[in-house]
């Protein structure tokens, strides 16, 4: 088992250096970038730049300082933009927001995509079932910047139940939409793959076991069979989690939360270089260790991992 | 040995469909015959057909240029700009003035081209990648098999976006953008299948007799990944098509005056609160029916083409 | 009274291309501390009747008839009242030891709740009782070994278990779903001795379905055989064995090899086995037999006994002078 982990880790820490060196060499390559200088910046940035970066020094001597503050200093050096800003403070005000309604999301499309997935698969071929089918191949072609505005529309516009954008410190109302418009496409397909794991596992040897030992019914569901239902599920958490922390920028810009990606939407039209690779690393690093951990839980479920 | 998708590469593996039907036309009839039982994806087929004429030739009915600014209805939108057939603005007009039902007709032709350009990329780079790490095998597989889990890791729309900022957003960008990060899946599927290949006689009486490794792959392993990749194609091309409609929603994808389905829902979404309903309602449907007609016929031709991976 | 008594089962499955008809009309009853094998090829229906009897028939199968356990109608009971009847009265054991015990439970986990559920017993006391059950079935080192995976168990070992699990709660009668095909022949020996063993040791009642005659003969007292999910033939294991009187059962005496036999070739049975979609009105061996004649595709035979032959029944239309 910690053969395992470790392994798992060598792997992650690698991918996260790869991904701080090639935002570097792409920033720094980047013509009219921020280290030649082309663009007129304000004299109190560029000297923040200056002082920060050393971009009299070599390209190489630049590249390892800025690698060596992100990995042990956490810190992402200036903004581009603003001069008095750093990048960490951008992340800092923005963050905690789009991780508020990003961690709503993700538990919301997990617990309601896995109950409508079993119970659908539980009750094959009732009406219950072709709803969850139904919904999934429905929510397919609904990712998020098609659910945000229909949402708005109809819960804004037309009924005014909710407010259409905003966060107001993450009062209730404000999060609700953002969350439905960010979690449905990912619930709807762990529902789905929930459901055809679940119809599989049910047909499995061991289950007639249990049956034949007399259990009830639901501790067949959620004792014997939720665990392997959920090995296909934990595989399909990698993406998703990359999916709607990519969804989250949507999200930002179209509700206006002031979160992260609104902030990196921002940086994307006035090339502030600095701010986008810092979140575009923030999100790596959450990225890998998300991914660490699905890897963790599925060696946790499936015995015959762990060597 | 190069992994960019060169002509060369592209008319062999013409060629080897060309060969593969010849030779199997019994199996490919056989798959003709289960799509064609298959209602959705039939309807699917139908509706992408249709998608398509009006993607194409859609223009020839538009009575305006979709740059065409008609300056008079600025600001006068919601009561002038409504759908109409009198005033030829058959889906109204955007809140540029501009008619709604030309830009439309644009939007989806650019959703489709990138939609299949760059399932076309990730497909060929994916497959070939994938069969040559199968093929090989030993630690060239594994470290090629590596770099790919690593890569999958990495948070692509960023990099995507982060790219489109340094070197500038066009059309040419998001097709190479979103076929390079796209080819991933491909060639874990291409490996695998290449795998079960790789065991049977005919791949090993080609390797017996001297062929070449390179020519292995491109005769015997790549043709019979052939159904496998036309499936993934199918049902990659609307990923591709959200993908770039996200990035335009954003506004960092199509630039002006070229537009796309994810632009124009952008627009309509951002002017729906002035009763302009219809600005987001037309490309909304175009975008909808395109994906489902994609998601059904690929479907179907997974049934089709591989009855027992049910 | 009988211990298990079943009467005119029939068991019928919806599928796509039409009703398919498992089991029909079906009776035979097991004595309390008996051995009953039952006999016949795959898709004879043998498996499916002790399906039925443990209510564990596929989605889309439904069963029809009496199945009286101690007087009670087994079909008719509510799922929590089968569920009493599962593991306390009736065990079971299936055909596959890989996949019949859950690979992702621990074994102490998959024994205890078995206990706990059924007899109210504490975590503690089941794992106690499971390890002492483990030792009856000769599982080495079970102390130790109960808190470990499946797949860290060899076949044998694991179908060791499943016994084990099966008589936790002292059920009356075991029901064996050809409990050696899936092992090794050295293995499969290992496991009819302890059944045998335990036979004697619980007095448990045994049904013990096979398609392997060879295992039969040596632990069975009376003996069953079933074809297009009818009875052939039944009677004492011996009798049946020495002087068949049907001849389905002659062909499938025929094809067993035998080392005391000087036989050239082995026979077997021509023709494929019915589909059971559309079976014959009449006896459904019509097309593979020999003796087949005037009534036997229409009219069904019914299971009697014969002339000479006191303890067998037999269903079959041909004179029994002349099947030989």
């Amino acid at each position: 088992m910690l053969n395992y982990v470790l392994r798992r880790v060598a792997i992650a820490i690698p991918t996260i250096l790869l991904l701080v060196v090639i935002s570097f060499v792409l920033m720094y390559s980047a013509p009219g970038g921020p280290f030649n200088s082309e663009r007129p910046l304000p004299a109190q940035v560029m000297a923040n730049i200056e002082a920060r970066y050393g971009l009299d020094q070599p390209y190489w001597k630049q590249m390892f300082d800025y690698v060596w503050n992100v990995v042990v200093h956490f810190d992402f050096g200036p903004s581009f933009q603003y001069r008095d800003r750093t990048v960490n403070d951008v992340i800092a005000q923005g963050f905690p927001v789009t991780l508020t309604y990003g961690f709503w999301s993700f538990v919301v499309a997990l617990v309601v995509g896995v109950s409508l997935g079993v119970a659908a698969a539980v009750r094959h071929n009732s009406w219950l079932d072709y709803l969850a089918v139904g919904i999934s191949i429905g929510a397919q072609v609904l990712p998020n910047f098609v659910m945000a505005p229909i949402l708005v529309l109809v819960f804004t516009l037309w009924l005014g139940w909710l407010p259409g954008g905003g966060w107001q410190g993450g009062q209730v109302e404000y999060i609700i939409l953002p969350v439905i418009a960010l979690s449905t496409s990912y619930m709807a397909s762990i529902a789905r793959i929930t459901r055809s794991s679940m119809l599989e596992v049910l047909n499995a040897g061991f289950i007639r076991t249990a049956r034949a030992k007399g259990l009830p019914t639901s501790r067949i569901i959620w004792k014997h069979a939720l665990k392997p239902t959920m090995l296909p599920v934990l595989s399909y958490l990698g993406p998703a989690f990359v999916g709607m922390i990519t969804g989250s920028v949507i999200i930002d810009v179209f509700f206006s939360t002031g979160g992260i990606g609104q902030f990196f939407v921002n940086s994307a039209f006035n090339r502030d270089y600095s701010v986008i690779m810092g979140i575009t690393i923030l999100v790596g690093v959450l990225t890998v260790t998300f991914n660490l951990v699905v890897d963790l839980l599925y060696a946790w479920i499936d015995p015959k991992i762990r060597y | 040995m190069s992994l960019n998708p060169d002509p060369d590469t592209a008319d062999r593996l013409l060629g080897a469909q060309a060969a593969a039907e010849v030779k199997g036309r019994s199996l490919w009839k056989d798959a003709r015959q289960r799509f064609m039982r298959n209602r959705a994806a039939v309807a699917g087929l139908v509706a992408l057909v249709l998608i398509c004429i009006f993607a194409f030739f859609g223009g020839f009915l538009a009575q305006y240029e979709p740059d065409y600014v008609d300056f008079s209805l600025i600001g006068a939108n919601a009561a002038q700009g409504v759908p109409s057939f009198e005033t030829g603005h058959y889906f109204g007009t955007d809140s540029s003035g501009r008619d709604l039902y030309a830009r439309t007709v644009q939007g989806t032709r650019i959703s489709l081209l990138v939609g299949i350009v760059g399932a076309g990329v990730a497909v060929i780079v994916g497959t070939l990648y994938g069969a040559i790490a199968g093929y090989t095998g030993g630690r060239t597989d594994g470290a090629m098999m590596r770099t790919v889990d690593i890569l999958m890791s990495v948070p692509y729309m960023f990099v995507l976006i982060l790219m489109l900022v340094i070197f500038g957003r066009s059309i040419l960008m998001l097709f190479i953008g979103i076929g390079l990060i796209s080819w991933l899946d491909m060639s874990r599927i291409a490996r695998g299948q290449t795998l079960t290949i790789k065991g049977k006689e005919f791949v090993e009486a080609a390797h017996a007799t001297g062929v070449r490794p390179m020519t292995i792959i491109l005769r015997h392993i790549v043709p019979n990944l052939l159904g496998l990749v036309i499936v993934y194609a199918t049902l990659l091309v609307p990923q591709m098509i959200i993908t770039e409609s996200f990035i335009s929603f954003l506004g960092l994808g199509i630039q002006e005056p070229n537009t796309s389905l994810g632009a124009l829902i952008s627009n309509g979404a951002s002017n729906m609160q002035y009763g302009v309903i219809w600005q987001l309602a037309f490309p909304l449907f175009f975008f909808v029916v395109t994906l489902f007609a994609f998601f059904f016929v690929g479907d179907g031709l997974r049934d089709a083409l591989d009855p027992k991976d049910r | 009274m009988a211990l298990l008594d079943i009467e005119d089962l029939r068991v019928t499955f919806t599928t796509g291309d039409g009703e398919v008809n498992a089991v029909n009309g079906v009776s035979f009853s097991v004595e309390e501390g008996e051995t009953l094998a039952i006999v016949g090829e795959s898709g004879s229906g043998k498996s499916q009747t002790a399906f039925a009897a443990m209510g564990l028939l596929a989605r889309n199968g439904r069963a029809t008839g009496q199945i009286r356990y101690d007087g009670r109608n087994l079909l008719d009971l509510k799922p929590r009242e089968l569920n009493r009847v599962r593991s306390e009265e009736i065990g079971m054991i299936f055909q596959d030891p890989m996949t019949s015990l859950n690979p992702y439970m621990r074994i102490s986990e998959q024994m205890a709740e078995v206990l706990t559920l059924h007899k109210g017993l504490s975590k503690k006391q089941a794992i106690d009782e499971a390890v002492q059950m483990l030792d009856a079935v000769k599982i080495p080192d079970a102390r130790n070994r109960i808190g470990m995976f499946p797949h860290e168990f060899s076949g044998g070992m694991r179908q060791r278990i499943m016994i084990a699990m099966a008589l936790l709660c002292r059920p009356r009668l075991l029901i064996a779903d050809e409990p050696t095909t899936a092992l090794d022949v050295t293995v499969q020996a290992q496991i009819m001795e302890l059944m045998a063993e335990i036979r004697q040791e619980f007095g448990t009642a045994i049904i013990l379905i096979t398609h392997d005659l060879g295992i039969v003969a040596d632990t069975c007292e009376r003996t069953l055989v079933m074809y297009g999910g009818q009875i052939m033939e039944k009677g004492p294991t011996e009798e049946l064995f020495e002087r068949p009187t049907h001849p389905y059962t002659l062909g499938l005496l025929r094809a067993v090899p035998r080392i005391d036999r000087d036989d050239e070739t082995l026979s077997t049975i021509a023709g494929e086995p019915p589909d059971m979609t559309r079976l014959p009105k009449g006896c459904p061996f019509t097309p593979r037999c020999a003796w087949a004649h005037g009534p036997c595709p229409t009219v069904r035979p019914d299971l009697a006994a014969a002339n000479g032959y006191p303890a067998l029944r037999r269903a079959c239309h041909a004179p029994v002078e002349e099947v030989k």
